[in-house]
């Protein structure tokens, strides 16, 4: 067990006063980043970066490591409390997230996505700690082939699950592919959509799309039925965090289950968070109606705010083990702390644990305090944040716009993106008055160029020669998954056809 | 409980505009003179190469004392192309710098937008970094010649990965095969997003050959998990244990330059001024360690030397994007 001893000499360098103050910054600034709408661990990285240069690299790297972290303690807050999700790894945590809030059991779902959040990380980074070396070799089994058979595999698995309506479902996915397609085309250098203008060129940011969808689209929504609905009840904005026995034990088996999802998905670079969140959510709703439960989707369920949460930061603790041991950066803010690490010499990938041993241990030990030390600052803020529905609801909704904007401001500083988030807002609008779901359109942006790329990167590398896609074991296990997956659901909506049909008959007679 | 209310929104509306506020270093301000306040546009979002190249700029000068004020605002968007046609549109202003590069050369041609670099003021060239061709590990191939022998067979059944399309992996990889006798539109070029991307269709085996900076794959090659097979630099450089191009008898040299333009339309001696402020950076310790730091070389240009580069650049740039068939 050298790891073993590793790691505590590392904790040793990790658990100083000083240190443990960097770590206690870092967390509170990367929470309160991962809060607002828009802004990520991504940017907080960045902009402190140059304010670090004085730190030594022990001290920065802890910091960096808990604003990490931080960022995705926090996304999920507003998305709970108030529907709209500031980045693209909250939006599965807020479907039931936000249910639940309504219901009055917002602190609860605020504990919940913070238990989540630790345990999620928690595994993630222990099993990095002990098997970084197996782990990464996952990475090098996973060319275009697997990554679009991954995707199509996804695609399969969630939509079928998050939309109610077949047509009303394929319209918004519909909507989705279009809103991703904008932009100049990777591998052909095309213009798509862009009307001829250079500020389009880089696609739609996807926090664009679910600012504007989500967060802006629910503020004209309520806005629209202020004066119909009535007597609006009550939002109960109390209520404990701390999960009690018997809720526990409902959560536990999705944390796990969430973890399992996020797990892979970090050392594998296709795109962050957001397939696996989604994958989480689509397995606890499938779960949900086999066992006849009514709270998922209507007043909400703590699985699915458990299982995705556990899923995103899974992945956010794995993608660290492959950035470390591979040099691989599998998200944004990977990346970003790739050219960070660089900066004091110290280069990730295979080298990194033989050559920067003194620095490495400490960070991953500080991972383990980091998360400790947000899950203390996280769980008691709940109930806090939870009184935020307290505000009243004109007040409230002016302030989430004001966020939402700024927030989509920050992302480029382009008076583009505020024209087309209010845009996209109009459109979330209209989807909702019509009922069309809106999780499809977000799956499509995500999925759709992701799928479309790696199809064309199979492609590209084997001549045409259409063989490449079937032409490994994972493609071939993903594949049979998912047939057998389609035609589970057809039995069972069969079945349920049959059953519907016999009751029907029962009730004549 | 009111009172506590208030407090928490007081609480996160400072937040939020205290953010705001960090993040929008706005551009906006009087004409003074560059010495007291310099404002240094990076094209690209935060993090990006040409990020990092402004505020290791930005740091520099304020460290020496140069400029009282520096600060960085981040224009991105289609390679820089958005931050260039923001600067053209700034004419006359004496105290913004922009930070500029081999990436723009190519993405204004791609775009076809009217503004382009012969319409800035160009200031200096400070720092170079270079391309380098690699193999996965497994590879059968161990030196250039083998692979270009193979290549010239077939070319389409060797794919290489690098970056977007019209990026400086992309250009080199035309060049290498216009000069090793392939049709540049015939190469069978794989684009991905960052090096990042394609180290790992290396790890994976996917591409044939992968073409990224070195120093992305620095300790990939000393590791083994990476064999490079050349460098795009003129000649061998220190501690670089690989090839140039030019060795093994393939006539191509290209650098990954960063550099500095101004707004069209200003004064002479403000021009003058600026590229003494960047002159002054170039000899400080500060910018010595910056370089070294990551790893650039140094490549220092002004005045005259620095325009007729520019130029010959931007002739051989579009010959070759026009070649590639984009």
């Amino acid at each position: 067990m050298d790891q073993l001893t590793h790691l505590l000499e590392g904790f040793s360098v990790a658990l100083t006063p000083i240190n443990l103050l960097w770590l206690v910054i870092g967390a509170v600034l990367g929470t309160a980043v991962g809060v607002l709408p828009g802004l990520g661990s991504a940017m907080a990285v960045a902009l402190l970066l140059p304010v670090t240069f004085s730190l030594d690299p022990t001290g920065a790297f802890i910091m960096f490591a808990s604003i990490y972290f931080g960022g995705l303690f926090g996304d999920s807050t507003a998305g709970i409390l108030l529907n709209t999700p500031g980045n693209s790894s909250a939006i599965a945590t807020t479907f039931e997230g936000h249910r639940m809030a309504k219901d009055g059991r917002a602190a609860k779902a605020l504990g919940t996505s913070a238990m989540g959040a630790f345990l999620g990380g928690m595994i993630a980074t222990t099993l990095v700690v002990f098997f970084a070396p197996y782990l990464v070799r996952l990475a090098t089994m996973f060319g275009p082939a697997e990554y679009f058979a991954l995707a199509a595999f996804a695609f399969v698995a969630i939509s079928s699950v998050v939309a109610e309506s077949v047509l009303r479902g394929l319209l918004a996915l519909s909507i989705g592919l279009a809103l991703a397609m904008v932009g100049i085309d990777g591998p052909s250098g095309a213009a798509r959509f862009t009307l001829g203008l250079p500020q389009l060129f880089d696609g739609i940011s996807i926090i664009v799309i679910t600012v504007g969808l989500l967060a802006l689209g629910e503020v004209l929504h309520v806005a629209s039925r202020i004066h119909r609905d009535g007597a609006v009840t009550r939002v109960s904005a109390g209520g404990s965090p701390f999960l009690n026995w018997r809720e526990f034990r409902k959560a536990f088996p999705a944390f796990l289950r969430g973890t399992s999802f996020g797990v892979p998905f970090g050392v594998i670079p296709v795109g962050g968070s957001e397939v696996p969140t989604f994958l989480a959510y689509g397995t606890e709703k499938r779960l949900a109606q086999r066992r006849g439960d009514t709270d998922f989707g209507g007043r909400g369920a703590i699985q699915g705010v458990a299982a995705p949460e556990a899923a995103g930061n899974a992945t956010a603790g794995t993608a660290m083990g492959a950035l470390l041991a591979l040099g691989l950066p599998t998200s944004a803010t990977a990346a970003m702390m790739i050219a960070a690490f660089q900066q004091y010499g110290m280069q990730p990938g295979p080298l990194l644990f033989e050559r920067s041993a003194d620095l490495v241990w400490p960070l991953l030990a500080s991972l383990f305090v980091g998360l400790v030390i947000l899950l203390i600052i996280n769980l008691p803020f709940a109930a806090v944040w939870a009184k935020l529905l307290l505000v009243p609801k004109h007040y409230l909704y002016a302030g989430i716009t004001l966020f939402a904007m700024l927030g989509v401001y920050a992302i480029a500083s382009a008076e583009m993106d505020l024209w087309l988030v209010l845009g996209i807002g109009l459109l979330g609008f209209l989807m909702r008055r019509f009922s069309i779901p809106l999780a499809p359109v977000l799956i499509a942006a995500i999925l759709g160029p992701l799928a479309e790329t790696e199809l064309r990167r199979a492609l590209a590398v084997s001549e045409g020669d259409l063989g490449i896609l079937v032409g490994s074991p994972i493609t071939i296990a993903l594949y049979s998954l998912m047939a057998v997956a389609i035609a589970f659901t057809l039995f069972q909506g069969l079945h349920a056809r049959a059953a519907k049909r016999r009751a029907l008959v029962d009730s004549v007679r | 409980m009111k009172k506590r209310i208030i407090s928490i929104v007081v609480g996160v509306l400072t937040i939020g505009v205290f953010t705001a506020a960090a993040m929008d270093a706005s551009a906006s301000g009087s004409t003074a003179s560059a010495r007291s306040k310099l404002t240094i546009m990076a094209p690209a979002a935060p993090g990006g190469g040409w990020d990092g190249f402004g505020r290791e700029a930005q740091q520099g000068l304020r460290r020496a004392g140069i400029v009282n004020n520096a600060q960085v605002i981040n224009v991105p968007g289609a390679g820089g192309t958005i931050g260039l046609s923001k600067l053209v549109q700034m004419d006359g202003r004496d105290d913004m710098l922009m930070v500029t590069g081999a990436v723009m050369i190519g993405a204004s041609v791609l775009s076809k937008t009217s503004e382009s670099l012969a319409d800035t003021t160009p200031i200096a060239r400070l720092a170079d970094d270079y391309s380098v061709l690699v193999v996965p590990a497994a590879s059968p191939y161990n030196t250039m010649a083998e692979f270009v022998e193979a290549w010239q067979k077939a070319p389409g059944a060797h794919s290489i990965a690098g970056g977007s399309l019209g990026s400086i992996d992309h250009l080199l990889s035309g060049l290498l095969g216009r000069t090793v006798g392939i049709t540049p539109s015939a190469v069978n070029y794989v684009a991905y997003s960052g090096g990042g991307e394609v180290l790992a269709s290396m790890l994976s085996n996917t591409a044939a050959a992968g073409i990224s900076g070195y120093n992305e794959f620095r300790d990939q090659i000393e590791a083994g998990t990476l064999r490079a097979l050349g460098i795009s630099s003129p000649e061998r450089l220190d501690g670089v244990p690989v090839p140039t191009f030019i060795e093994s008898g393939i006539d191509v040299q290209m650098s990954n330059w960063r550099g500095y333009v101004a707004p069209p339309g200003i004064a002479d001696d403000a021009r003058d001024e600026m590229v003494a402020i960047i002159t002054e950076l170039h000899q400080t310790d500060e910018w010595a360690d910056t370089l070294r730091r990551n790893n650039w070389t140094d490549s220092f240009q002004v005045g005259d030397e620095f325009d007729a580069f520019l130029e010959e650049e931007t002739t051989r740039v579009s010959d070759l994007i026009r070649e590639l068939g984009l």
